[in-house]
């Protein structure tokens, strides 16, 4: 990948763990809150995220052609299979436990709030061994 | 309202608005589709031999899903020294982050997504699957929440 693509990547991913902070959803307690329907606020975090998102995969491709630093747009692959629901199902109760999501958990880090590195180390040890033994 | 946004609503819009701002901006110049999880997983292909990680869609993307990810430690640590804001150190107890971090890794990654994969890349591209996976996972971390709760955890 050339190296202009990969300072377009760097620049998203600061806006991504800018807007993580600013939403504060990198305080598992106020995710927690959440899912106790205590504040909703991460609904809004979400809604005005995918909105965004939704108007730029929905227009994005009809209007530019092709991206102005690659040659084609991707696809968002999704299957609807057991191993999908299955994992969503189990990727809440990981969530729900701890209010601490993989994107979050690595911007947590840059905010200082350093008990999620508990939470990085231990999300990819899950990964590992769901790809180790569990892969497709 | 105030029972329902007790913290208020803007910086949750504000914030909601500028992540969307980065997943679009990553697609529009680059193409890529900005779910996190994987990179929990193409981070093995560096250190492993084990086919499933020498995929070539792990291999393949690691570069990028490793600068997206420090990316996102930057972009934080931007908003700290900006918003002039004292770091906030978690309460929730180690082995919560710890047990919970892995179940949500490996359902995560079983699931090929979280909640910025299926949650913000999925619905935004309108996909059935992502749908329904984003209603099972808050169905079940909603469970998952009220009953640690019950049980006298953080």
């Amino acid at each position: 990948m050339r190296g202009k693509t990969l300072a377009w990547v760097l620049v998203a991913g600061v806006l991504f763990g800018y807007g993580l902070a600013l939403s504060t959803m990198i305080q598992p307690e106020v995710v927690l809150s959440f899912l106790r329907f205590q504040d909703f606020g991460l609904l809004l975090v979400l809604g005005g995220a995918a909105g965004v998102t939704l108007v730029a995969y929905q227009f994005g491709p009809r209007l530019l052609g092709k991206p102005f630093a690659a040659d084609t747009f991707g696809v968002h692959p999704s299957t609807l299979n057991a191993r999908t629901l299955g994992g969503a199902a189990t990727f809440g109760v990981g969530w729900g436990l701890c209010g601490v999501c993989p994107g979050p958990a690595l911007a947590g880090l840059g905010a200082g709030n350093w008990p999620l590195f508990v939470s990085v180390l231990a999300m990819l040890a899950g990964a590992y061994v769901q790809g180790r033994w569990f892969g497709d | 309202m105030d029972a329902l946004l007790p913290n208020g609503w803007a910086h949750y819009l504000a914030g909601g608005l500028v992540i969307g701002a980065g997943v679009a901006l990553l697609f529009l110049a680059t193409g890529l589709i900005g779910g996190i999880s994987t990179f929990y997983t193409a981070v093995w292909s560096f250190v492993s031999r084990q086919p499933y990680f020498q995929q070539a869609r792990f291999v393949g993307s690691r570069n990028w899903r490793v600068v997206y990810a420090i990316g996102l430690v930057a972009g934080a640590l931007l908003w700290l020294l900006t918003s002039g804001a004292a770091p906030i150190v978690t309460h929730v107890t180690w082995w919560q982050l710890a047990v919970g971090g892995f179940i949500a890794g490996f359902g995560a990654r079983l699931s090929s997504g979280c909640t910025s994969g299926h949650g913000i890349c999925g619905l935004a591209s309108l996909q059935l699957p992502s749908l329904l996976a984003v209603l099972i996972f808050l169905a079940t971390a909603i469970a998952t929440a009220h009953a640690v709760r019950a049980l006298g955890g953080a």
